[in-house]
């Protein structure tokens, strides 16, 4: 059976997984989460997006955002796009939705703070 | 005219705010933060990526996120906070000087202090890079902020020297931004950065990092950085020739290292420790003067701010009982030296009193082990032994000693780590 050997990236922990390439079963992590990204990465690779969008009405220009879960890595720039053309106002709350379906992702872009 | 605190927390970055919401919770009522920005969170408002308060909240969030459940905290207790706020000078007596826009000069005195200004990072001339001295070369915290903050990308073409966090951050950053970040450069055959910040922000987008490197020559005639060269390094971290590299670049970032930062340290007359560049600290957190604690980045540079809190914790327990009485003064029972890898400790110092059923020292090692063994000994007798899994420099470590094997100890205890065959 062929095994992919990969970092985990969920926690700054960094676990070395080892993953089988048939059937994504993963050994050498140490919680659930890590058994999910190993799977995930092998044949969908995921990532939470971080960034900012321009924010209006208030001394700080930018609103750091985040999106509500991971997307598919490859929709990362066109996320960014999304995003950079997005100008919102003060005031924003933590959690409001800033974009719907980001990417066409089904995930939204969310405010990490009150600004 | 001077104002009277119990309590005066200097820094209101993640480790004032949580030293101060502790102590609050231990019973301080008057309690004072002084920060110099125009907001309390510190370099957590720039540090919009996420992976914070896996260990602290059980949940991911990004710097941002983390900062605002620990100022809402504080919002629900009376401490006050003085933003925007610059301190000047702190004396060995506890008289605080500082000034800002509203006050103008101020004279504050407290019964304790909590010092937590966090650290600052090395620059250009700190490593003496050769070359000329064109704009655009920056340390990556700087372009973090102006991206992040300000929002101003500061370059389209980057090389970065340095693979500490900050820069993989920064690397994925500006390339999702727009810019092409060209290679990542590290002296050390290993990268000081997190495992997952080299798959996250290097793998994901092929930039290249090249390990053993350095920049031996930046150009910019023109006042603008147009090309670095980069070699690769010896064993003795030489650069040799034949080696060389051109990259057409027109920005350098610096993440080439973090240093406590502590001038207001060094007035007030506390003992500095060369290892780590930042205060020696007893068991509960106090520095070498009686009632003056410290936390966070101020004493040792943190890789996870969840650490960090629970550091600020013990200290905000520790201002809590000094003002309460209820705190053991005076000598060290033990000294904590280190041998073999291991670089530093904190804390440096041991007072069994304040130890309660274990002390827990931190500590980092110069060398990648995948396997090792961590000694702790006192002359000749070994206390304790301890195995341990991929250890790096980039990665904090510890160790904790019940106290009944500290009690064997006479005076000093060494920590060693020595790399291991076999587990």
């Amino acid at each position: 059976m062929a095994q992919k050997n990969m970092i985990c990236i969920t926690c700054p922990r960094g676990c070395h997984l080892s993953v089988d390439t048939q059937t994504g079963a993963v050994t050498g992590n140490s919680c659930e989460k890590g058994a999910e990204y190993g799977k995930n990465e092998l044949f969908h690779p995921m990532r939470v997006l971080t960034t900012t969008v321009r924010l209006e009405g208030q001394t700080g220009s930018r609103l750091p955002v985040k999106t509500a879960g991971p997307i598919p890595k490859e929709l990362l720039f066109k996320a960014m796009e999304e995003a950079n053309s997005r100008i919102v106002h003060s005031p924003v709350h933590t959690g409001d939705v800033i974009l719907e379906n980001i990417a066409g992702s089904g995930v939204a872009l969310v405010a990490c703070k009150e600004m | 005219m001077t104002e009277y605190h119990e309590l005066i927390v200097v820094g209101g970055g993640p480790a004032g705010l949580a030293a101060a919401c502790e102590a609050w919770e231990k019973g301080v009522r008057d309690i004072l933060i002084l920060e110099r920005d125009k907001e309390l969170g510190g370099i957590l408002n720039q540090c919009i990526h996420n992976g914070f308060g896996l260990t602290y909240f059980k949940e991911e969030l990004t710097g941002p996120e983390y900062a605002g459940r620990f100022v809402k905290m504080l919002y629900s207790t009376d401490v006050k906070v003085k933003t925007d706020t610059m301190v000047l000078n702190i004396t060995p007596d506890k008289e605080i000087h500082a000034v800002n826009t509203f006050d103008g000069y101020l004279v504050l005195r407290a019964k304790s202090i909590i010092l937590t200004m966090g650290c600052r990072e090395r620059t250009r001339g700190a490593i003496g890079i050769p070359g000329d001295r064109p704009a655009g070369v920056l340390t990556a915290g700087a372009a973090q902020r102006y991206l992040n903050i300000e929002g101003y990308l500061v370059g389209k073409r980057v090389v970065i020297l340095g693979s500490g966090d900050i820069g993989l951050i920064m690397a994925r950053r500006m390339t999702l931004e727009g810019a092409k970040v060209l290679a990542v450069v590290e002296l050390m055959p290993y990268s000081n950065g997190l495992n997952r910040n080299i798959v996250q922000c290097l793998e994901d987008f092929d930039i290249p990092l090249y390990l053993a490197h350095t920049i031996t020559d930046i150009e910019g005639g023109d006042g603008r950085v147009s090309k670095v060269r980069v070699a690769q390094v010896d064993e003795n971290r030489m650069p040799m020739p034949g080696t060389e590299m051109e990259f057409d670049c027109d920005t350098v970032l610096l993440s080439v290292g973090l240093i406590p930062e502590n001038e207001l340290s060094k007035n007030a007359g506390l003992e500095l420790d060369r290892r780590t560049n930042g205060l020696v600290v007893y068991e509960n957190m106090e520095t070498s003067a009686e009632g003056i604690f410290a936390c966070g980045n101020v004493v040792h540079v943190h890789d996870l701010v969840d650490f960090v809190t629970a550091e600020s914790q013990a200290a905000g327990r520790s201002a809590a009982a000094y003002l309460a009485g209820n705190h053991a003064a005076g000598k060290a029972d033990l000294e904590v030296k280190t041998a073999g890898h291991v670089t530093y400790t904190v804390p440096q110092k041991l007072r069994l009193a304040n130890v309660e059923q274990s002390a827990k020292l931190f500590f980092r090692v110069n060398q990648v082990m995948p396997k090792a063994i961590v000694t702790v000994r006192s002359g000749e007798e070994t206390l304790a032994t301890f195995r341990r899994e991929h250890m790096a420099p980039g990665e904090m470590a510890t160790v904790t000693i019940p106290r009944v094997l500290l009690e064997k100890a006479n005076g000093t205890i060494t920590v060693t780590a020595e790399p291991a065959e076999e587990i």
